[in-house]
């Protein structure tokens, strides 16, 4: 067997390696966080899709194709590349990247987004419609459904449409319809709102292509093993480079998906801290953040009992960052019990401390990174003065900055 | 105060289906919703569910997000709903809340089921609470002698019937359509199918909503269901008015045409 033709998925780097109690118990808790709060009238969806899966992810056929999907179309296994000049910055500790910036279309989202095209065509499904943020899962999604033939409407907030246009060219371009959502706060949660709006009505023929680690069981569990990859490629990639594993991963928290794809292979590593880096916005204090971990409490939101910016009511506060995909007063689940059970730790990171981290890294290595990822960045410049330079950093990497242009031109007046 | 036992035997007599109205509490304005809702009523609405405003409200549609979304900026807050919910009873209608469940998660589960009874309050409606999370809600419901009501709809397996069917008390909402909240065209043709089955679980009434909005709708309905639920075309009759006096007079005339419909 070739390099190339050697399988880099298998059933258990799917499925999980079953430490720390981290699979939901069938009905999709994370100790209390997850579950389903959900109409009735989708109950049956979600049941279909968490039974398709079940199967799917024992079918070495479906294995295979996913498989293939990710070496040949999506550009995996994705390389490590370590930065000295960059960490130069942080206290001299070693900080390598996990590069999701060079797979297909940019970012690690289409990890999960090809596996899900494939769990659509599965289910006999012909439409996929998908919520989107900065755009890259809908860029990702259009991109699978151009693939598999499969009809494609992404829902975008206004605001994020606006922002991040370059991406709503991309997914037309692709073929999707872009449907601008105006109302609520104009961002990914609307979005999200808007999704399933269109998939309760539509729910026959079309698969709810969910982007990150939230919303209602079965979509927490099915997104994370099919972003799993980053941590399981990564783990084995960082020993055979250091010899050993790193003390700390870095990953940028929005949803969660980049930063539970990247966590979850090293959770039963109790030695490697994890380090999850949420968009602190304006500041916790100017109230313009997306702190949902370090800052929310526990409540529901789009169907997940999990941390959320709320009032004292139960109504869902608006959140800030200056990156879309961070632009979330949610979290996924998993994300809120490895919180609670102390396994990983979640911070905050400006908007200022991104864009610093954000330039630093194009200046000092030649990569220019997603704002997203310049949270993990900036979180792991940090790190490295607090652990000394003895420690090794793993970052996620988790997208490239291309799309982030105008937001950098308008912020570094280029 | 008006049970939901009362409303349904009082239908049942006069061999009809109950009239079910919705509005948010808050929407036109805090006093506007009283009076709408007390008009809906004069003019024959048995039952009267009082929406609570929630910031993401992924079942329902345009015309209901609008008024909720007014509601919100009108600084609408639970102590108004309960004062809404209050204001309506005294009209001798059965008053409800439907509500998403996070706001009474935050508000406390026990705290909020005895607040809405002693404002006169007769249950809830709970559309994204799933049998499977329902426990608490349940408990707590029974402890402040509030009705439960629960969502069956077109997709909804007979195990899944079954498992709703179970925790409702008060009747069940059988969704007519597989969609959000809005008027339509047309009332679902899966919701006649759906009661059918519904009635194979429980002796309970069953109520049919979503696409709801005119007389010949409510006849249609009422001709196999213990009660019709209307909500986004009284909505739509308040946002579409150039002022609270012709808002009113138009719902009271929707209002009207409802309540002839469903003695048809």
């Amino acid at each position: 067997m070739s390099p190339t033709e050697a399988p880099i998925l298998t059933a258990a780097d799917l499925a999980g390696n079953g430490v720390y109690g981290d699979d939901p118990d069938g009905h999709g808790k994370f100790g209390v966080f997850g579950g389903r709060f959900v109409p009735e009238a989708l109950i049956p969806a979600l049941d279909q899709v968490a039974v398709e899966y079940e199967k799917a992810k024992n079918d070495e056929e479906f294995l295979r194709e996913f498989d293939h999907l990710l070496r040949t179309y999506a550009g995996r296994p994705t390389t490590l590349t370590e930065v000295p000049r960059f960490a130069a910055h942080a206290g001299g500790a070693r900080i390598v990247l996990k590069r999701e910036d060079l797979t297909h279309t940019g970012a690690h989202k289409i990890n999960n987004v090809l596996g899900q095209a494939l769990l659509t065509r599965r289910l006999g499904k012909t439409r996929v419609i998908a919520e989107t943020g900065a755009g890259q899962h809908g860029v990702a999604t259009a991109t699978a459904a151009a693939l598999l033939g499969l009809e494609c409407v992404i829902y975008m907030g206004a605001v994020d449409c606006e922002r991040q246009a370059l991406n709503v060219a991309r997914m037309k371009l692709l073929g999707a319809t872009v449907v601008p959502v105006t109302n609520g706060s104009q961002t990914l949660k609307d979005a999200i709102n808007e999704a399933f709006r269109d998939w309760v009505t539509n729910v026959d023929r079309t698969h709810y292509l969910f982007g990150t680690v939230a919303g209602p069981h079965p979509f927490p569990e099915i997104v994370r093993d099919f972003a799993r990859i980053i941590g399981v490629e990564a783990r084995r990639q960082m020993i055979e480079l250091t010899g050993r594993l790193p003390d700390a991963v870095a990953a940028a928290v929005g949803g969660g998906s980049n930063a539970i794809g990247i966590f979850h292979a090293f959770i039963g590593d109790e030695e490697v801290r994890l380090h999850g880096y949420e968009a602190a916005g304006r500041g916790l204090e100017s109230g313009e953040h997306a702190l949902t971990l370090t800052a929310g409490t526990i409540g529901v939101l789009h169907g997940s009992r999990t941390y959320v910016l709320q009032d004292d009511e139960g109504q869902t506060i608006e959140s800030h960052s200056i990156s879309a995909g961070l632009d979330y007063p949610g979290v996924g689940p998993e994300h809120a019990w490895l919180k609670d059970s102390g396994r990983a730790t979640y911070h905050g990171v400006t908007d200022d401390e991104a864009m610093e981290a954000f330039a630093l890294l194009a200046r000092t290595e030649g990569i220019i990174p997603a704002i997203e990822s310049s949270h993990a960045l900036a979180g792991a410049l940090k790190l490295g003065r607090e652990l000394g330079p003895e420690a090794t950093i793993l970052v996620n990497l988790s997208g490239r900055g291309d799309k982030d242009m105008g937001t950098a031109m308008k912020y570094f007046n280029l | 105060m008006t049970t939901l036992q009362t409303v349904f035997s009082k239908a049942r007599a006069e061999n009809r289906a109950a009239l079910v109205g919705y509005l948010p509490a808050g929407f036109p304005t805090k006093e506007g919703a009283v009076a709408a809702a007390t008009a809906m009523v004069e003019a024959g609405c048995d039952v009267i569910e009082i929406g609570l405003p929630y910031s993401d409200p992924l079942m329902d549609g345009p015309t209901i997000q609008d008024a909720v979304h007014r509601s919100l900026t009108n600084g609408t807050r639970i102590a108004d709903v309960m004062r809404t919910v209050e204001g309506v009873a005294k009209s001798g209608a059965a008053t409800l809340v439907m509500t998403y469940w996070n706001p009474i998660d935050q508000y406390g589960a026990g705290r909020f089921a005895r607040d809405l009874a002693n404002a006169g309050g007769v249950g809830t409606i709970t559309p994204d609470l799933t049998p499977e999370e329902s426990g608490t809600w349940l408990q707590e419901s029974k402890d402040a002698g509030i009705d439960t009501v629960f969502l069956v709809a077109p997709s909804s397996t007979e195990d899944r019937i079954g498992k709703v069917a179970k925790i409702c008390t008060g009747f069940v909402y059988a969704a007519s359509l597989m969609g959000v909240t809005g008027a339509r065209e047309s009332v679902g043709s899966a919701a006649e199918g759906l009661v059918g089955r519904t009635r194979r679980h429980t002796s309970l009434p069953v109520c049919v909503g979503l696409g709801v909005g005119t007389g010949k709708q409510a006849a249609e309905v009422a001709a196999y269901a213990d009660g019709v639920i209307v909500g986004s075309a009284f909505i739509r009759r308040l946002l579409d008015a150039p002022d609270e006096a012709s808002g009113l007079a138009s719902v009271r005339e929707l209002a009207a045409e409802l309540a002839a419909g469903v003695r048809r």
